[in-house]
């Protein structure tokens, strides 16, 4: 009789035990299969290294001054509280200066080295519909650049420093939309180029430099619905 | 109790009846012998009469609900007092890890940082001064909502609705191994991914998610199947505290002497088996100091009518 009860409670452990381990494990399918590839943070270090070396305690999404971080879901694997940023809603425009979030890190998840904006690396900016590109048309841009009840912010220097202003509360009145370039983060990393070598012709392109570090601003800027410009996750310079 | 034979308990060994005796517990032990049936009965029934008490329980649970209620206002009001969450944190500028997670990063990442080291650092003094598991049941939000699943268990329990289907204990050794193997191995923080401590102190201060159905369903399982299961065999963040606690000054300490040994303090503890000397004849001194997995939760001081549980901190009695 006792001995009938240990084995099942031994049997049960194991079913347990090992169910558990099977939960913890279904992790490496999102992560393996890339099935939700995200922007991380300024500073991030190589995926799998992040992913291991993050502590998952967000303190860089609390000290984001326009709140642009968010931790991944259970969907993201082991990514469950991993921060990335959603740069469509809500892009990283540096107006921290000094990466807060790279210092906020316990871990050293978002590299250390980083000390200031034009060392990082999230990606590179990519005109992604050319067809649909406001400047490319030759046309301007009046009105907000993402009007409500787009929730997006970003700090204006020339207005307050410290205060975001909700871009659907801020008009534009633009010849020719030049937002990506007007409103990117770091310089010389994106310029408008005419087309052809006729002066009278108005239609400018935009042409993503070295320089970019694929913060997202010109994605969460872009008016055109969905965004022309996009940043791909973790490009570099020279990759296909 | 040695160290030796509380580390053991803990890890998933039952319990042995000491094969030493003092004398003077002796005494008390054959002193109680006499005393039978219905006089034990009775005085067992009067001990009780008048006794009820959860001046511990409301005392941790309003510790328990302020501690994470620090984090979310922090976060609120932007007052930077307490930044991050449980997994890791700066209080007042101040680094702070909670040491599981600390060991998967390490595990995984095999890089370690000198804030992670001055958070680990910090959190480790902290954790042995008050005991290891204190940690559990002062801090962690999942062992709130766990306890009250465990009266939903306990209510449904009586009306022969549920059964309690126990697991060994050693169930959470063998996990902490292979959690900590699969960190180093796959280089993944495999364990964080699940942790529902992490996940419910996250879903307090940045908004729950998906993440929280694994938790309600954890919960829910509790309530029908396994009385306190994630917190008594499986979760190995009790166990890492319950190392670094198991020598610690801040301790419950049982007291042979009034002991009716009717074993109410077990009835309502998360981890009966630290408190195997409360039954009859199995106290190897008129005084025990109750073992490493203890959680110092206050449940059996509460509990008890005679007053032979208490908190104790070692060294301060002989000073005062």
């Amino acid at each position: 009789m006792t001995n009938s009860k240990t084995r099942r409670q031994v049997m049960r452990s194991l079913t347990m035990g090992g169910a558990i381990i099977g939960a913890s494990l279904f992790g490496f399918f999102p992560v393996l299969r890339k099935w939700t590839q995200r922007l991380r943070p300024p500073g991030a270090l190589d995926e799998r290294d992040f992913l291991s070396a993050c502590i998952k305690c967000g303190q860089c999404v609390q000290v984001c001054p326009v709140k642009a971080i968010e931790l991944g879901d259970l969907d993201e694997g082991f990514g469950v509280g991993v921060p990335f940023i959603p740069a469509r809603a809500q892009a990283c425009d540096f107006s921290c200066d000094a990466v807060q979030c790279v210092l906020a890190c316990p871990t050293g998840a978002l590299n250390h080295a980083i000390v200031k904006k034009e060392q990082v690396h999230m990606g590179l900016a990519r005109l992604d519909r050319p067809g649909a590109c406001l400047a490319r048309k030759g046309e301007g841009h009046k009105g907000p650049a993402r009007p409500a009840p787009f929730k997006g912010v970003h700090r204006y220097a020339e207005i307050d420093r410290w205060k975001p202003v909700k871009l659907a509360e801020y008009p534009y009145d633009l010849a020719i939309c030049d937002l990506c370039v007007r409103e990117c983060p770091i310089q010389g990393a994106i310029t408008l180029e005419p087309m052809s070598s006729d002066p009278a012709d108005k239609r400018r392109t935009p042409v993503v430099h070295e320089a970019c570090v694929g913060c997202g601003m010109c994605e969460m800027i872009c008016p055109t619905e969905a965004a022309s410009i996009v940043v791909d996750i973790r490009r570099k310079w020279g990759d296909a | 109790m040695s160290l030796l034979t509380s580390l053991k308990v803990m890890l998933g060994a039952a319990p042995e009846r000491p094969k030493t005796t003092t004398p003077e517990a002796a005494a008390m032990h054959e002193a109680k012998r006499l005393i039978k049936g219905p006089e034990r009965a009775r005085e067992i029934k009067a001990a009780h009469a008048e006794y009820k008490s959860n001046k511990w329980r409301n005392i941790r649970w309003a510790t328990l609900i302020a501690v994470n209620l620090v984090f979310v206002l922090s976060y609120r009001f932007d007052v930077q007092l307490v930044e991050g969450a449980l997994t890791a944190s700066r209080v007042v500028g101040f680094h702070m890890a909670d040491l599981n997670s600390a060991l998967q990063v390490m595990l995984a990442y095999k890089v370690i940082l000198l804030n992670l080291v001055i958070g680990t650092g910090t959190v480790l003094l902290m954790w042995w001064l008050f005991g290891g598991r204190t940690f559990c049941s002062w801090v962690c939000p999942y062992h709130l909502l766990a306890e009250i699943a465990e009266k939903l268990h306990l209510v449904l329990a009586a009306r022969r609705m549920v059964v309690d289907y126990p697991l060994h204990r050693g169930t959470r050794t063998v996990l902490y191994v292979v959690f900590a193997l699969l960190a180093a191995v796959s280089g993944y923080t495999v364990f964080e991914s699940i942790s529902p401590t992490g996940i419910v102190s996250r879903a307090l201060i940045y908004g729950p998610g998906l993440a929280m159905i694994w938790v309600v369903g954890l919960l829910a399982y509790e309530v029908v199947f396994i009385r306190r299961m994630w917190c008594r065999y499986i979760c190995p963040i009790g166990l890492t505290y319950g190392l670094v606690g198991a020598v610690s000054p801040v301790r419950v300490k049982y007291n042979l002497e009034n002991c009716l040994h009717e074993g109410d303090c077990r009835k309502v503890c998360l981890v009966p088996h630290v408190l195997d000397c409360t039954k009859k004849t199995y106290a190897e001194d008129v005084e025990v100091a109750i073992g490493a997995d203890c959680t110092r939760c206050g449940l059996c001081i509460d509990a008890c009518p005679t007053g032979s549980l208490r908190y104790d901190v070692k060294g301060l009695n002989k000073l005062l």
